[in-house]
């Protein structure tokens, strides 16, 4: 199975690379894709740069370019496909339709995935992009059970590509305005979701508080772990209970779950983490290379080694597990 | 400029369903879109009552159309969305499923759950056969402008979301089974409980969401009664009002006050809260810094 | 990368207290020095922090008795040490050890602020960008110093070989560029 593995700078693309990751993801430094965080991302230059020393290495680069274009400057999304296509990458991840229709006139020789972000659940949505849009690969959101994954690929053309292991979107992607009600910045639109420019910590009496927007997220108690204030893995009150009502600050870890995913038909498995540093993706693209070439030589899955990696310390398995929901 | 009432995106009795739907036949609306957008599992409680709130409002001279579903995963849903087709009534698109269902060319609308942000995706879905496209709620005005000029361009009409919390998130995981420590598929139908949404509260006592089912949304109402001026000068073409319990046909009246010239934006926000005054407003997503804000809050 | 559990060097009481009486103008000019010479030597560090590169920064190793602000103007960046609280844009407190592990790739940030070795206060996208930006540098203190020429490259060079014996803190980048 391919490994495709998040880059945020250059020197994470390099580490990633060196690292056994068979396809790096990364996007330029704008509001184009959805990891639009500051100090993040490629310039012209660094792209055609990092798309260069993969190949060389013999891994692929893929450009996410996967916000919706803003009404009145489309121009920018326009520039990006073509700079991709121009640096030579090997795929570009769309959401927009009229982007995806772009694409798909202007630069048809480019091959063409379907972000996350485009929220195709089903295999009637994926096999209508596919026929619409050409599009070869569909990366799945993240409200998936393994055996509703199977179905899909027993339906369609389409390369799958799933999440194993970072950040859990609990909403469907490219659905969610939770960021903006609270902040004015959402994925969709900026390509950012709960941003560093709206958290304000404060501690008090070793109880740091985090808060959105102005809006309690989090309070950590002294020596408790301090998960950053993403909307939907706050604690909140509802109906007299109070707790992590959307989602607990876990992070998705669905390396246990790989050979059931290569079972169900899936291509490529993805690790979330574009703004996580150079070693923090080193270590877990090792890690997931390791589990893929056992899995290619009929060995055991390695036990887990990446906990102490994850947000507020804990795994979860996601929608993988039915039970979830 | 017209007034649309979406599908209700709560759970409701079908008695109380119908109702609503009868008193809405009476109220000075132009267009009705209704049927199940959030959750497939509430369809079967009301769904033979549809053709009788079709034919009702249609009678009273209004047009209709019928929804798909937000997110559609399962095989049951993926039927129900291909139906819809057949159906002989417009269909609301909120998922892209139900488009590829639809054949090319047939007349459809595109709902707010539909991601329309820019002129060429706003073209695509006119050339596919698009004529009524509500935008996203959280476009702010700017954006709006510039897609209702593309939308005159392409023969589309465009809506915005004009009264009542704002559907901010759907999730495969449902909010409501969760809070009752229930399995989604043993839900017991927890929604049922909380017709307008159930209350999410910041831990220091702040309302912040309300939540439905496998759907999150704004505690504020949104209501653009401040706002119907400058969306009318930008193109909008119609506003939508969602469903909520209470008087509704009186807010069908006040914002049909406010579009005719009747009754000022300040008018229709005065008598809103005399009826309810625990309800907050918000227009911040089309004129403010965060979707929360109110332009019409006092200065502290 | 991090053993588990987290283990993080905390710089002796003894040299903290030895630091104490050390006259800090002379270490502000070497630090400002060295930090002139790092973003000659790496000017996508300092493109990288984009509108924040005229911010200010206040990195507080708090297992040392001073406090060091970074004002990374890319044509003119300085750096002063105090040994009072400061004021800036954002700041960022933690041991040194966790500070300089951020530096050379030894640490993640995230994982750092998760398990609470590091606080930030201030402004947080701020200190995001620093972080992403030094990230990307794949900076090694070491070779840094090595590189600095001029009048205080000894001062430093002597001093830092001397708290790096006495406290066990790594000043050059992991061999195997940060990671295991």
């Amino acid at each position: 199975m391919e490994i495709v593995c998040p880059a945020g700078t250059p020197a994470s693309l390099r580490a990633a690379v060196k690292a056994g990751a068979h396809t790096v993801y990364c996007g330029f430094a704008d509001e184009t894709n959805a990891r639009n965080f500051p100090g993040l991302n490629f310039d012209r230059t660094e792209m055609r740069e990092g798309i260069a020393f993969a190949h060389k290495h013999g891994a692929k680069v893929l450009i996410a370019i996967n916000t919706f274009p803003r009404a009145g400057a489309e121009a920018i999304w326009h520039a990006a496909i073509s700079d991709a296509a121009s640096s030579g990458a090997d795929a570009v991840i769309l959401a927009d339709l009229g982007l995806l229709d772009y694409a798909a006139q202007n630069h048809p020789e480019l091959r063409r995935h379907l972000s996350v972000q485009a929220a195709a659940a089903n295999a009637d949505m994926i096999n209508f992009y596919a026929s619409t849009f050409g599009v070869k690969r569909v990366v799945l959101p993240r409200v998936l059970s393994v055996p509703e994954i199977a179905a899909i690929n027993a339906e369609t053309e389409v390369e799958t590509e799933v999440f194993v292991f970072g950040g859990l979107c609990v909403m469907a992607e490219g659905r969610c305005s939770l960021s903006s009600y609270a902040t004015g910045k959402s994925p969709n639109m900026n390509g950012v979701c709960s941003p560093p420019s709206h958290v304000d910590y404060r501690e008090d009496a070793g109880v740091l508080e985090a808060r959105l927007g102005g809006y309690l997220i989090h309070s950590a108690a002294k020596g408790e772990a301090a998960p950053y204030p993403t909307l939907c893995k706050g604690a909140f009150t509802a109906g007299g209970k109070s707790g992590y009502l959307f989602e607990d600050p876990v992070s998705l870890n669905a390396e246990q779950l790989i050979p059931q995913l290569h079972k169900a038909g899936v291509t490529a498995l993805k690790i979330e983490g574009r703004q996580r540093s150079a070693s923090y993706v080193a270590q877990v693209v090792q890690n997931f290379r390791a589990a893929v070439d056992a899995l290619a030589e009929g060995r055991p899955m390695p036990a887990g080694m990446l906990a102490q990696l994850s947000e507020g310390q804990a795994g979860t398995t996601g929608a993988y597990r039915k039970i979830w929901r | 400029m017209k007034l649309t009432v979406g599908p209700n995106q709560f759970f409701w009795k079908a008695d109380d369903w119908s109702a609503f739907y009868d008193d809405l036949a009476q109220a000075p609306v132009d267009h009705v879109s209704l049927g199940e957008v959030v959750c497939s599992k509430r369809l079967p409680f009301f769904q033979d009552r549809i053709p009788d709130a079709i034919s009702a409002l249609q009678a009273a001279g209004k047009t209709v159309a019928l929804t798909s579903l937000a997110l559609v995963t399962l095989k049951r849903e993926r039927k129900m969305t291909a139906e819809l087709a057949e159906m002989g009534v417009e269909v609301e698109v909120n998922d892209l499923t139900a488009l590829a269902h639809l054949p090319d060319g047939m007349a459809f609308s595109v709902g707010p759950l539909v991601n329309v942000y820019n002129e060429s995706t706003l073209r695509w879905l006119a050339g596919r056969g698009a004529t009524r496209i509500c935008l996203p709620p959280e476009l702010p005005l700017e954006s709006i402008a510039t897609l209702a000029v593309a939308a005159r361009e392409a023969g589309a009409d465009v809506e915005v979301w004009g009264f009542g919390r704002v559907p901010l998130a759907i999730s495969g995981r449902c909010y409501h089974a969760r809070l009752h420590a229930r399995p989604k598929d043993n839900c017991q139908f927890a929604c049922e409980d909380d017709p307008d949404g159930l209350p999410v509260l910041t831990r220091d006592g702040q309302p912040f969401l309300a939540m439905n089912g496998v759907q999150t949304l704004s505690d504020s109402h949104a209501c653009m009664a401040l706002q119907a001026g400058a969306l009318a000068q930008a193109g909008v073409t119609s506003l939508r009002l969602s469903p909520q319990t209470g008087d509704f046909g009186r807010v069908c009246t006040l914002f049909r006050g406010l579009l005719d010239g009747r009754l000022a934006g300040a008018d229709v926000v005065a008598a809103l809260h005399a009826d309810n005054e625990e309800m907050r407003l918000s227009d911040g997503f089309v004129r403010g810094a965060r979707g929360a804000d109110w332009s019409g809050a006092v200065p502290a | 990368m991090q053993p588990r559990p987290l283990a993080i060097t905390m710089t002796p009481a003894l040299l903290a207290f030895a630091l104490r009486p050390l006259p800090l103008p002379p270490l502000s000019i070497a630090l400002t020095a060295l930090t002139r010479s790092v973003a000659k030597r790496h000017p996508s560090l300092f493109r990288r922090l984009g509108s924040y590169a005229t911010a200010s920064f206040v990195l507080d190793p708090t297992d040392l008795p001073f406090v060091i602000c970074l004002f990374p103007d890319a044509t003119r960046p300085r750096v002063t040490l105090h040994r009072t609280a400061q004021q800036g844009d954002t700041r960022i407190a933690g041991p040194l050890a966790a500070l300089l592990g951020l530096v050379h790739g030894a640490f993640d940030g995230d994982a750092l602020f998760f398990s609470r070795d590091l606080v930030i206060e201030g402004n947080t996208e701020a200190a995001l960008a620093l972080r992403n930006a030094i990230d990307d540098a794949e900076l090694d203190i070491g070779a840094e110093l090595q590189a600095l020429s001029g009048p205080f490259a000894g001062l430093l060079r002597r001093a830092t070989a001397v708290a790096q014996a006495r406290t066990g803190v790594c000043l050059t980048r992991p061999d195997n560029g940060g990671y295991t």
